[in-house]
């Protein structure tokens, strides 16, 4: 039982983590490989607005939120608009970020245990015998609505429509009257706000550190894989089926063997179904 | 009103490199000396370098030099000759100096023939276990490839095994510090001279294909998998020979050599010197390997300095130190109205 409960919830949060990564790169074709730094970050931003600043907890994740969505809207800005176009330089450009980011903060000093932030409510649910603590349960609950405000938002609104045309073809888009690099700054700062979100709801069950920015990174990239481009389904199943292979393998074989879980999964479905699980844009040539 | 004059700088090659490039017409000893310098200069320069070091501390920068110069030609040959941007050097690394460390240590091999064995069954190792990412392209390929060291490391730590997080010590060290350089320099040059005359050749023309169109490649019957592992592995033989002579360098191997260093240092070599060049990246190691010795002081700042001229690199001179350098020796340039 244990497994289940806890496969179900830790599935949950990959999605979660997944999310912001999904929205920029695999809706919009935008990449953000700064993702795992804003998500660390984000975390940072919060513990320091707490501590050092005092100022009230939501207070502090509101300020976060909207540091690293300016963060991403400045990242695309000044950076990212230069060499849009050319994917080598938009991966190195975004990645160089994300490492500045992440190896100032190691330089910083954040490492250890000093950098916890609270959590919302603490309590603990028993659910059929297994005791969860509340934390866990709000994480679920935010991540099922920002999983189904998305699909709504993708789907349904106008400028979710134009996210997703933008990764299509962005001429036909231009062509249609969507301003592609509106649209894709938009992409870029929502998945950065979707960092920030993940990161304020899942760092409270641990705490703060610098490898934890690569692991969402790889994760990130993991679910957006096996899931397949473009697919929400596709980017839940795989966050599911990876969620559930990880804690297994940590429940029976190794606590520090969760990544390489994430990156087997990955190449077992390259091997067996290259266009992940539920791809749809397999005819837009990410793979051959 | 007064009219503003449109100008743009107008472009032209040196008649004498015309005349150099192609081969017949090479007469006079100013066309071989044109053609001959850039080239001269560098082996020349290269081969007195550890002449110059001032002491043993610089001699060892020296062969670090080298091994950081093998991974980013390396790098530069499968991002922009093959188009798999691979941010696995660490990887490289790692594995040519795990095996020859464990020939060394447990069959009591010398570096003559573990330093071989290293380099082969290395790039034999790297290029089965990258082989399934091999479909991938672009930003996958390059995220995937940099989490194989971390998994490699993980596995180590987790398992135990080959010494854990301990790593092998006690491995056979090279002779002499000349000896060390000179190896590694020759490598180099080896390298470089074979990879430029590689890529000219037809399999280096398929190689572009794969960059530029593997539709097309793979439309004219030509298995884009086949030729991308031999890439790969071409790349692989550099980095775990740069991998191998660390092992023997340091007399130990350990998860350090997995570290991330030797993924980026190579990505920032590469846009430094000048991409797509092959020589670009060494010289950008021989400029960046110099001062990031100087900031090693500052610790894990080094690697936010590395990205940030990373980033300026690519935003504002991205086509980089060679790259210019070559435009301004072969071409002359002038303003003209249009």
């Amino acid at each position: 039982m244990n497994i289940v409960v806890y496969g179900l919830i830790n599935s949950l949060l990959l999605v979660l983590m997944a999310l912001g990564f999904a929205l920029a790169y695999s809706v919009s074709r935008v990449p953000n490989f700064t993702h795992g730094a804003l998500y660390v970050l984000s975390g940072y931003l919060t513990w320091i607005f707490l501590n050092r600043l005092g100022l009230s907890y939501g207070l502090c994740i509101i300020l976060s939120i909207l540091c690293v969505t300016a963060m991403g809207w400045l990242i695309y800005q000044l950076t990212v608009i230069r060499v849009r176009g050319m994917p080598t330089s938009e991966i190195i450009v975004t990645f160089a970020i994300s490492l500045a980011i992440l190896e100032f903060l190691r330089w910083r000093g954040l490492r250890g245990a000093t950098y916890v932030l609270p959590v919302f409510h603490l309590s603990t649910i028993h659910i059929y015998g297994v005791p969860v603590d509340a934390q866990r349960i709000i994480a679920v609950v935010i991540t099922a609505v920002i999983v189904l405000a998305l699909w709504l938002f993708t789907h349904y609104t106008k400028v979710g429509l134009g996210l997703r045309a933008i990764a299509q073809n962005e001429r036909a888009a231009l062509l249609l009257g969507i301003d592609s690099d509106r649209a894709a700054t938009l992409a870029l700062s929502l998945g950065s706000a979707l960092a920030a979100i993940a990161a304020i709801t899942i760092l409270p069950m641990g705490n703060i550190n610098v490898a934890t920015g690569y692991d969402v990174l790889v994760s990130a990239i993991a679910v957006c894989i096996c899931g397949g481009l473009g697919s929400w389904t596709g980017t839940i199943l795989a966050g599911f089926v990876i969620g559930f292979a990880q804690m297994i393998v940590v429940y029976f074989i190794a606590p520090h063997l969760a990544m390489v879980v994430a990156l087997a999964a990955v190449i077992l479905i390259l091997i067996f179904k290259p266009s992940g699980l539920f791809g749809r844009q397999k005819e837009l040539e990410e793979r051959v | 009103m007064a009219e503003e004059a449109i100008r743009r700088r107008e472009r032209l090659d040196r008649g004498v490199k015309v005349r150099a490039d192609t081969v017949y017409a090479i007469s006079s000893w100013k066309e071989m000396m044109f053609l001959l310098a850039p080239r001269a200069i560098l082996i020349i320069g290269l081969l007195c370098a550890p002449l110059i070091a001032p002491n043993l501390y610089w001699q060892r920068v020296m062969c670090i030099l080298g091994v950081y110069a093998l991974l980013a030609i390396g790098f530069d040959f499968l991002a922009h000759f093959v188009g798999l941007i691979c941010l696995g050097g660490a990887l490289f690394i790692g594995v040519g100096a795990y095996v020859s460390g464990i020939f060394n240590h447990y069959f009591g091999l010398s570096p003559a023939l573990t330093i071989p064995i290293g380099t082969l069954v290395g790039a034999l190792i790297c290029t089965l276990i990258l082989l399934p990412t091999l479909p991938l392209r672009g930003v996958y390929f390059a995220i995937i490839t940099f989490v194989y060291p971390v998994v490699a490391e993980r596995v180590i730590c987790a398992a135990g095994v080959l010494g854990g997080t301990d790593g092998i010590p006690g491995l056979t060290m090279l002779p002499n510090t000349w000896v060390n350089q000179y190896f590694i320099l020759a490598t180099i040059l080896v390298c470089t001279f074979v990879l430029r005359r590689l890529v000219n050749e037809d399999i280096g023309v398929v190689f572009r294909g794969v960059k530029d169109n593997d539709q097309a490649i793979r439309a004219s019957g030509i298995s884009i998998t086949y030729y991308k592992a031999v890439a790969v592995f071409i790349a692989a033989l550099m980095g775990c020979l740069g991998g191998a002579y660390l092992a023997h360098l340091y007399g130990w191997v350990g998860i350090s050599l997995f570290a991330m260093d030797f993924s980026v240092f190579p990505l920032v070599a590469t846009i430094v010197g000048g991409p797509g060049t092959l020589v670009g990246p060494l010289l950008g190691s021989i400029i960046l390997v110099p001062i990031s010795e100087i900031l090693r002081a500052f610790g894990a700042l080094r690697i936010v300095f590395y990205s940030l001229i990373m980033v300026l690199f690519i935003l504002f001179w991205s086509e980089g130190l060679l790259n210019w350098a070559r435009r301004k020796y072969e071409q002359f340039e002038h303003w003209v109205k249009v």
